[in-house]
C-alpha cells in the first residue's frame, strides 16, 4: 500500500527542507581529500619501504605486502577504537581506500563477538561490507562475459 | 467514590498522585554535559562493570529502581506495580528486570516517551485506587541502541548534521498515595501522530508535530497557556525539533518563550560532539529525576509540563521506506507542600 500523503504533512515537508540543517560539503570534500591522500601517502611510503627492505620481491608482491600492512594498521586502530574518529575526519576519503573496507569488516566482527563466534562474529561480519562484496562479484562477472563476448 | 475527570485526552486527577522517591543515573558523557551536578549517581564505566552493553543497561535499571525504592524509604516489597519500558527489541532490559523484582510488572513501549508514559498511567492507576506504591521507570544506553537502530560502534562513518545521540542513563520515580511530595496534577495522552518524515536520523523532525499535538490539547482541555507553567519541558526533539516545535505552536496562536527547554538539547554541552543533542529514553527520564524535581524541591519551579516524545520506527520499518509514527505524552508535576 502505497501512502498518500495529506496537504498538511506536504506543507510539513517543503518547510522541513528549507529548516534542516545541510552537510557543511565544501568542508566535507576537503576534508575527504587531505584524510584520504594522507591514507595514500602512507600507503606509498609503505610500497617503498617494503622495495627497500626487500629490493628482490616483485611489484606485484609489493603491492600485495603494502595492502595487507595497510589493512592490518586499519584493523588495529579499528580494535583499539581511533579509526572511528579518523572516519568521523575523513568520511569519505576514510571510506575508499582499503582501510575502509577493512574497518567495515573488523567493526561489525567486534561488535557482535557477545553473541558468539559462529552467529555474532562469523555471521555478522558481513552486514555492512557484504554489498560491496556482492557489487564486486556481479559487476567483475559482467565485464568477464563483456571481455569473452568480445 | 468520586467521579473521575476526564476531558477528550486529557485526565485530571481528583487525588492527585505523590512523588515519593527517584533516582538518577547516567553515564560519562552525560555526566560531563550541562547537568552534571543534579545526577545522583555518574557511571565512570559505561560498562558498569559488566560483561556486554545489554548487560550494563540492566544494571543501570536495576540501579534506580531499588535505589528510589531506598529514597522513598520504602522496601522493594511494598511496591505493588512495576511500569518500565526501554528501548531493545521486545523491551527486555525492562522485563529482565523484572524477572528479580518481585511485584506484578507491566512493561511499556513508547520509545524516547516511557517515562512519561509510565507516569501518566501509573497516576490514573493510583487515583483510581487500584494501587497504592508504584515504581516507574526507564532508561536506554548508546552501545546497546546504536548497535539495534544504526551501525558498529567502531566503524568509522559520519553522521548527518540531524542526527542525535542517544543518552546512556535512566531515571526512576516511585508514585505513590500518600505524602506531601509532588504532585501529578493532570496528565494528556498522545494521540499517534506522523507527518511522513522518513529519515529515520532525523528523529526530532518527525516528533514534534506530536508534541505539537499533545500540547495543544493539553492547553485547551485544562484551559491553560505556555505563560502559566514555570518551564515547558520536552523529551528529546533536540535543536532542530525544538526550533519546529515553537514554529508550530506560533501558528496555533501558543506563545513558547523562556520557559521552555528541551531535555535532548540541554543535556548536552555544545562543544560535546553530540548534534542536534540527545535523545532515547534515558534523556528526560534522567533529567525529570534530577534537575527537574530538585528545582521543584528547592521551589524555584511550582509547576512545570514535562512532555516525553517518542519515534515509533524500527529497523525493519525504515528500510522497507515507510515514514515515522510519533506519540507525545504530558504531565503537569506541581510541588509538593
Amino acid at each position: 500500500m502505497k501512502q498518500q500523503l495529506s496537504q498538511e504533512q506536504k506543507k510539513y515537508l517543503t518547510y522541513l527542507k528549507e529548516k534542516e540543517p545541510k552537510t557543511p560539503i565544501l568542508k566535507s570534500l576537503i576534508m575527504a581529500f587531505l584524510i584520504g591522500g594522507l591514507i595514500c601517502i602512507i600507503a606509498q611510503a609503505i610500497h617503498d619501504g617494503i622495495i627497500l627492505l626487500f629490493p628482490a620481491l616483485y611489484e606485484t608482491q609489493v603491492n600485495t605486502y603494502m595492502l595487507i600492512v595497510l589493512i592490518f594498521i586499519t584493523i588495529f586502530l579499528t580494535g583499539i577504537g581511533v579509526w572511528d574518529e579518523v572516519g568521523y575526519l575523513g568520511g569519505a576519503g576514510t571510506f575508499l581506500p582499503i582501510s575502509g573496507f577493512a574497518n567495515a569488516i573488523a567493526s561489525p566482527a567486534i561488535e557482535f563477538k557477545k553473541e558468539g563466534i559462529i552467529f555474532g562474529t562469523c555471521v555478522k561480519m558481513f552486514v555492512v561490507a557484504g554489498p560491496i562484496i556482492v557489487t564486486a562479484v556481479v559487476i567483475s562477472v559482467v565485464t568477464g562475459l563483456i571481455y569473452t563476448i568480445f | 467514590m468520586k467521579e473521575k475527570v476526564k476531558k477528550e485526552q486529557t485526565v485530571i486527577f481528583q487525588n492527585p498522585p505523590r512523588v515519593l522517591g527517584y533516582y538518577s543515573l547516567v553515564g560519562q558523557k552525560e555526566g560531563e554535559g550541562n547537568f552534571s551536578k543534579y545526577f545522583n549517581q555518574i557511571l565512570k564505566d559505561d560498562k558498569f562493570g559488566e560483561s556486554s552493553f545489554e548487560k550494563a543497561e540492566r544494571k543501570i535499571l536495576e540501579t534506580i529502581v531499588f535505589e528510589a525504592i531506598k529514597k522513598a524509604e520504602l522496601e522493594p516489597s511494598d511496591i505493588d506495580l512495576f511500569l518500565s519500558g526501554d528501548l531493545l527489541n521486545q523491551i527486555i532490559t525492562s522485563s529482565f528486570t523484572a524477572r528479580d523484582f518481585n511485584t506484578t510488572f507491566i512493561g511499556l513501549y513508547g520509545a524516547c516517551s516511557t517515562m512519561a508514559e509510565s507516569l501518566a498511567l501509573a497516576s490514573c492507576l493510583i487515583d483510581g485506587n487500584y494501587f497504592t506504591k508504584i515504581a516507574c521507570a526507564t532508561c536506554s544506553h548508546f552501545s546497546t541502541a546504536e548497535r539495534q537502530y544504526r551501525n558498529p560502534l567502531e566503524l568509522a562513518n559520519q553522521r548527518p548534521p540531524v542526527s542525535q545521540w542517544t543518552v546512556t542513563g535512566g531515571g526512576c520515580t516511585v508514585l505513590g498515595n500518600m505524602g506531601k511530595g509532588h504532585k501529578i496534577t493532570n496528565a494528556t495522552f498522545g494521540k499517534v501522530i506522523d507527518y511522513g518524515v522518513k529519515d529515520a536520523n532525523n528523529m526530532g523532525a518527525a516528533m514534534a508535530p506530536a508534541a505539537c499535538h499533545t500540547l495543544l490539547a493539553h492547553f485547551k482541555n485544562t484551559k491553560t497557556k505556555p505563560s502559566d507553567y514555570d518551564q515547558i519541558f520536552t523529551g528529546d526533539l533536540g535543536k532542530l525539533g525544538s526550533h519546529i516545535l515553537v514554529d508550530l505552536l506560533k501558528q496555533e496562536g501558543y506563545e513558547l518563550g523562556e520557559n521552555y527547554t528541551d531535555c535532548g538539547q540541554a543535556i548536552y554541552k555544545t562543544t560535546q560532539q553530540a548534534y542536534q543533542g540527545g535523545s532515547g529514553c534515558g534523556c528526560s527520564a534522567s533529567i525529570l529525576n534530577s534537575y527537574i524535581f530538585k528545582k521543584l524541591s528547592e521551589g524555584y519551579f511550582k509547576k512545570i509540563l514535562f512532555v516525553a516524545t517518542g519515534a515509533l520506527l524500527s529497523t525493519t520499518t525504515t528500510q522497507q521506506g515507510e515514514s515515522i509514527p510519533s506519540i507525545a505524552h504530558a504531565v503537569t508535576i506541581e510541588r509538593g507542600e
